[in-house]
């Protein structure tokens, strides 16, 4: 292409991503301003920094508890599906049993169920046993429902592993167990990462099922508590929108951190589901 | 005796790799699942205690009373016009970012952002857009098409939801046909440049069939989270003003757990799960067939 069109089009391109941008300028630029003075020019920049809304929004919405609860669902609730799916996902590929494959053909077909097919029987179920409102039980339902695509996903990994590997630990005397976490588990690194992302970013987000079963507002997370945070206090403006700088910022920290990691892990998890 | 031995240590291997995934999945996928299956052919709701099985009469009412399909058919149309929108510009900025531009990863990485926030509050950025923004500049500028708020326009509040229905995946999508691209092989593109094909000709005639995978992936990812979209709605228009911009999912929702008509509710919901299932399976075999032709 020639020198002259490239830029063109990088100009091109680059006021287009401005335009994207300008939702996210015009609430970071207002959380520093007053209400009157959003209503009557929102694109003005603030006068000084004035980080009173913040002051504001953390309190009403109760940041740092539904931080700390976002946080605690999110870990435990990744961690537990990294775990128990890739030891299964290797179990049904180094043992080529009949109950393994139907067990796997069972998981792959599940990924086609939407949530909103779930949610009324299992608030249902739940319900009828007293276990709504709790946190651990939202975490074994992330557990319940990120298995499919978790294990689908290490399943296609292991499968490309050579057995040799594993073969030389058994030679050594190592059990099943031992060499699942001291041969294989090591080697998932990279497509742990994979699934890793996506269910972060599924879980820390995730709003409608919390919703259903989070009712008390000391366990709401921070999706949650942004939503109550609207409904209760929708006339002021200037400190709800301090209230959503606040909940996106952890995500955005993230972001900068790991952004080769986090757009990789989402091609791969599109490519192969 | 060692045959028996090994039988138990065969079902104690398997029970400790696989028992933890099997009893989450069985108990919050498998049993609910079955179990509302089996919700769809009863009149339970919150009022009685107990309630009897009415055979096909909750899929007969969802199909005829009107509600259900109309929010349905709203939904059909937001979900293939923000599909159609977003695929193209999520292909032409692919595009655009492969061509080894200034900034390229950089402005790949900011489209890119609205995808790792949730719904709800992208809703809720988007409200004071439409709400506060636009119509202010309407009114400063005498654009009369702005300067009242799309979100209470009955005719226009969908169009508030594709618009930030494109806006939150068109960077997501955007980032698979950039994998999808790259791997196109070089020389391919630079016989075809030598041969003559430039621009939109070089577009629809090399790359765009060598993308096809992508393609096909990226529309279903559209289709299937149109279906099933929520938070978005729930938080920029809450289905208003006078449910038209109530999409199914908010409608099955507030169904089951606002009227309490969980049977009805769960009809619906079944209804819905046919529609996604069907377009998973679509992508499937399209992607097997392609497969089958490269």
């Amino acid at each position: 292409m020639m020198k002259r069109n490239k830029i063109i089009l990088s100009i091109v391109i680059f006021v287009l991503l401005i335009v994207f941008m300008v939702p996210f300028y015009i609430v970071i630029n207002n959380s520093f301003r007053t209400t009157e003075k959003f209503v009557n020019n929102p694109f003005q920049l603030p006068d000084k920094l004035n980080f009173h809304n913040y002051v504001d929004a953390f309190e009403k919405m109760n940041f740092l508890n539904a931080l700390k609860n976002s946080a605690i669902i999110t870990v435990l609730s990744v961690s537990g599906i990294l775990m128990t799916a890739s030891m299964t996902a290797y179990f049904l590929v180094r043992h080529d049993w009949k109950i393994n494959k139907i067990i796997f053909a069972i998981l792959v077909a599940s990924m086609i169920v939407p949530f909103q097919a779930i949610m009324i029987p299992l608030v249902k179920i739940y319900g009828s046993m007293n276990l709504l409102n709790n946190r651990w039980i939202l975490i074994f339902m992330y557990l319940g429902f990120g298995q499919p695509f978790a294990v689908f996903i290490f399943h296609g990994f292991i499968k490309n592993i050579p057995y040799e590997l594993e073969e030389a630990a058994m030679m050594d005397g190592a059990s099943k167990i031992q060499i699942f976490f001291r041969v294989v588990f090591p080697l998932l690194m990279p497509v742990m990462m994979t699934v890793l992302i996506l269910d972060v970013l599924w879980i820390w987000n995730d709003y409608l099922l919390p919703s259903l079963i989070l009712l008390s507002p000391d366990i709401r997370t921070l999706p949650l508590s942004t939503y109550s945070f609207f409904t209760t206090y929708s006339v002021d403006f200037a400190p709800l929108m301090a209230g959503l700088v606040l909940t996106i910022l952890p995500v955005i920290i993230l972001y900068l951190f790991s952004q080769k990691y986090i757009i990789e892990g989402v091609v791969q998890g599109a490519i192969k589901s | 005796m060692s045959l028996k031995n090994s039988v138990v240590k065969k079902t104690g291997l398997f029970l400790f790799f696989t028992g933890p995934t099997l009893i989450a999945f069985i108990s919050i996928l498998i049993i609910p699942f079955f179990y509302g299956i089996y919700l769809t052919f009863t009149n339970w709701n919150a009022i009685s205690q107990d309630y009897q099985l009415v055979g096909l009469q909750n899929y007969i009412t969802a199909f005829t009373d009107g509600g259900f399909l109309t929010q349905f058919l709203i939904t059909c149309k937001y979900v293939f016009i923000s599909t159609f929108i977003c695929n193209i510009l999520a292909f032409l900025l692919a595009y655009a970012l492969t061509r080894g531009i200034k900034l390229q990863e950089f402005m790949r990485s900011g489209f890119f952002v609205p995808n790792l926030i949730g719904g709800i509050v992208l809703g809720y950025i988007w409200r004071f857009l439409f709400a506060n923004v636009f119509t202010l500049i309407g009114k400063n500028y005498g654009i009369e098409a702005l300067s009242r708020s799309f979100l209470s326009d009955p005719n226009l509040a969908i169009w508030a939801l594709i618009i930030v229905t494109i806006w939150q995946y068109s960077g997501y999508l955007m980032i698979i046909y950039i994998a999808g691209i790259i791997n196109i092989p070089k020389e391919v593109l630079e016989s075809a440049s030598l041969d003559g094909a430039y621009g939109l000709k070089k577009i629809f005639h090399i790359v765009i069939p060598l993308i096809v995978p992508s393609i096909v992936i990226c529309v279903f990812i559209s289709l299937s989270r149109g279906f099933m979209a929520y938070d978005l709605n729930l938080s920029l228009t809450n289905g208003k003003p006078f449910g038209s911009s109530q999409l199914a999912s908010m409608y099955v929702y507030q169904q089951a757990f606002l009227n309490q008509k969980y049977g009805l509710g769960q009809a619906e919901a079944i209804i819905l799960f046919i529609v996604v299932a069907a377009l998973s399976v679509t992508q499937v075999l399209l992607t097997k067939k392609f497969e089958v032709e490269s």
